[in-house]
């Protein structure tokens, strides 16, 4: 199938652009720039990794992404994960509650509980949470539109727990500019959205210190159609471009960038995406440090989860996604990430089963139980190879935020639909390439079943109950709270986000009163009113 | 010259492709307006969260041959239940009604029944696509 064995020199290039010789040596890697940027781990630029013994002293942490039905279903999935070895949670959201509508709401009739756990009211976190030791798993939200909102209900009910808010760590997604990219979850037009990522860096700076309040998202740009150098280029831009906002408060960098984390993309060539994130890891330090005068290490550090991603995986012959898993997560652990994540292999079906999960659980946990990946920091480096392409694709990635800046910068390039464009015609092409053949992809365009099998997918079964159960639990915290209490903290929300100050305070106020995600959000759309999707092609 | 003359005397194929729901994965939906864009059809795309109200009214005020839904979030069915009978209410039965995307083999059967006889699964190739629609649109477009 690979017609490069019929003309071994014929040149070859990766997906970000760089060609691949048959050979490296010393030479390469001093032509290429040398070693100046490797450096010691734990030490800037920290190409070798953010800490001194990585692994050694702390195996990543396997959070794979989970959520479904409503918030007692998503509890039991989360203890049962957690039971198996699970150390953080990342918490899958439906749609309804991704964009701010209650349940009750006539848009949401069809999509309660259907690709994450509904949440209506603080009540529901009560739920989802109760009896998990939020000191012992950290908890990811992947939640972006409606962040703000679910961060001060995340912030909240730990509070009612009796937790130190102070001392709580977790994440939560809260990356918009990459919604308008892909993934779509977006609510308010782009300048309030910056605005709303700044106003949750900002208080959690002062009231929620080792919470990250952003997980900047190369990961689903990538899957928008981003080739991997770009992926991380764009997400520097957009990780930039919060920084700014907050910096034009008044922070100093030093007081937030160290709660500023990553989620990065696994699929294609092992030795591009290594080299991505040793690559990756020393201009961000170097942009830290140099443009942002950072001058705390932790500010400098590109904390990351890095996952193995969906659009590597293939609907037909699904139980090679196992396999293509494996070598995801031996990408991700050869590049020294903190956190792992893995689609399941039933990605192209349905939402995992427990059964899937576990598989993708278990992947993670053999690497650091039988495959000796723990035991030495950045094991890859060294090789001439490696480090070539570790150069390469710096500069790569400097090029494209370069471009990028000249171009009127990310916000403008985002707003105007370009960026969008550009991937999506990238994506095109590359699908036009799998099925012309010229980009191979085993099961699809080469070692295809002559007769596609029986597929061993279990559906993860959808419960039409949980509407009703979700939608009878939203009245019955209508009926209970202390209506007066509601309103004037849903007026308080509206008339923060109106004067520019920080909604943050508000919307925690507004939470307590068991305000819903619907009504927060109304009152914040009454203010900013609604995204206009630009259509471009 | 006359190739081009006597190919613009019909009209060309002109398609609705609509993101219904709330579903935010278009990257798919995107690719496919490029595929029918190249295959030399006029598309309409209509971005993402359309309601079923919305969709009709598109495909009538656009005077379109195909309606094309793409959804992977797995609301098809409800959305498509609500849909079918808007669509006949504008008269629309008579267009060439497409779904792609996250469709369970399961759900296949369910979807013909609610008028949606062209199913393209992920993993389904563009000229799967593109032959269908040209063979199954009307006469009077091509």
């Amino acid at each position: 199938m690979n017609d490069r064995a019929k003309d071994p020199l014929k040149p070859v290039f990766n997906e970000s652009g760089i060609e691949v010789k048959p050979l490296y040596t010393q030479a390469d890697v001093e032509a290429s720039g040398g070693l100046d940027m490797l450096g010691q781990p734990g030490e800037y630029p920290f190409t070798r990794g953010i800490h001194r013994l990585m692994y050694r002293k702390q195996p990543w942490t396997m959070r794979q992404y989970a959520g479904f039905g409503n918030p007692a279903e998503t509890n039991k999935r989360f203890k049962y994960l957690i039971a198996n070895g699970q150390t953080g949670l990342n918490v899958a959201f439906d749609l309804p509650t991704q964009i701010g509508l209650d349940s009750d709401d006539p848009l949401a009739e069809g999509e309660i509980g259907r690709v994450g756990m509904s949440i209506d009211t603080l009540r529901d976190f009560e739920v989802a949470f109760d009896g998990i030791d939020l000191n012992k798993i950290t908890v990811s939200l992947t939640i972006n539109g409606a962040a703000a909102i679910l961060i001060a209900m995340y912030l909240a009910m730990a509070e009612k727990r009796g937790y130190d808010v102070k001392q709580l760590r977790g994440t939560a997604q809260n990356d918009i500019l990459k919604e308008f990219i892909g993934r779509g979850t977006w609510i308010f037009p782009v300048e309030p959205s910056i605005r709303l990522v700044g106003d949750t860096i900002e208080y959690c700076a002062e009231h929620a210190p080792k919470y990250s309040p952003v997980s900047v998202c190369g990961y689903h740009i990538r899957e928008s159609g981003a080739n991997p150098a770009q992926e991380m280029a764009y997400a520097f831009c957009i990780a930039k471009a919060y920084a700014d906002d907050v910096i034009k408060r008044g922070l100093h960098v030093d007081e937030f960038a160290g709660r500023l984390s990553y989620n990065f993309n696994i699929f294609g060539n092992l030795f591009e995406q290594v080299a991505k994130f040793r690559a990756g890891r020393g201009l961000w330090a170097k942009i830290m440090k140099e443009e942002y005068g950072a001058e705390k290490p932790g500010s400098m550090w590109l904390r990351m989860i890095a996952a193995g991603g969906g659009g590597g995986l293939t609907f037909e012959q699904p139980e090679i996604n196992i396999v293509r898993g494996a070598y995801y997560a031996l990408i991700s652990a050869l590049s020294g990430t903190q956190t792992m994540a893995l689609c399941s292999y039933d990605e192209a079906y349905t939402i995992p089963t427990e059964y899937s999960a576990r598989i993708s659980l278990r992947t993670m946990q053999l690497l650091i139980e039988e495959m000796g990946l723990t035991e030495t920091v950045d094991p890859l480096a060294g090789s001439f190879y490696v480090e070539t392409l570790t150069n390469e694709m710096r500069r790569k990635m400097e090029e494209i935020m370069a471009e990028t800046d000249a171009q009127g910068g990310i916000v403008k390039l985002v707003s105007e639909g370009a960026i969008q464009s550009k991937v999506s015609a990238q994506a095109y092409q590359m699908q036009r390439d799998i099925e012309s053949g010229k980009f191979p992809k085993v099961g699809v365009n080469c070692y295809r079943n002559e007769q596609e099998e029986e597929h061993p997918v279990q559906f993860h079964p959808y419960n039409e109950e949980d509407t009703r159960v979700q939608i009878d639990g939203l009245n019955k915290v209508r009926a209970e709270r202390d209506a007066e209490r509601v309103k004037k903290a849903l007026a308080r929300v509206g008339a923060d986000a109106a004067a520019g100050r920080n909604v943050m305070p508000a919307l925690v106020d507004a939470v307590k009163a068991y305000a819903s995600v619907g009504e927060m959000t109304k009152e914040l759309v009454k203010v900013f009113g609604r995204y206009q999707e630009p259509i471009r092609f | 010259m006359t190739a081009q003359k006597s190919a613009s005397t019909a009209r060309r194929i002109k398609v609705l492709l609509a993101k219904p729901g709330l579903d935010g994965h278009d990257q798919g939906a995107k690719v496919v307006v490029r595929a029918l864009m190249d295959a030399g059809m006029e598309v309409i795309y209509t971005g993402l969260r359309q309601t079923p109200e919305a969709i009709a009214r598109m495909a009538l005020d656009e005077d379109v041959d195909v309606i094309a839904l793409s959804s992977l979030a797995g609301s098809h069915i409800p959305f498509c239940t609500k849909l079918k009978p808007l669509l006949e209410a504008n008269h629309l039965q008579d267009k060439l009604w497409v779904i792609g995307g996250n469709l369970p083999a399961q759900d296949h059967e369910a979807l013909r029944q609610l008028g949606f006889t062209g199913i393209f699964p992920t993993g389904s190739k563009f000229d799967a696509i593109v032959d269908y629609i040209r063979n199954n649109v009307k006469d009077s477009v091509q």
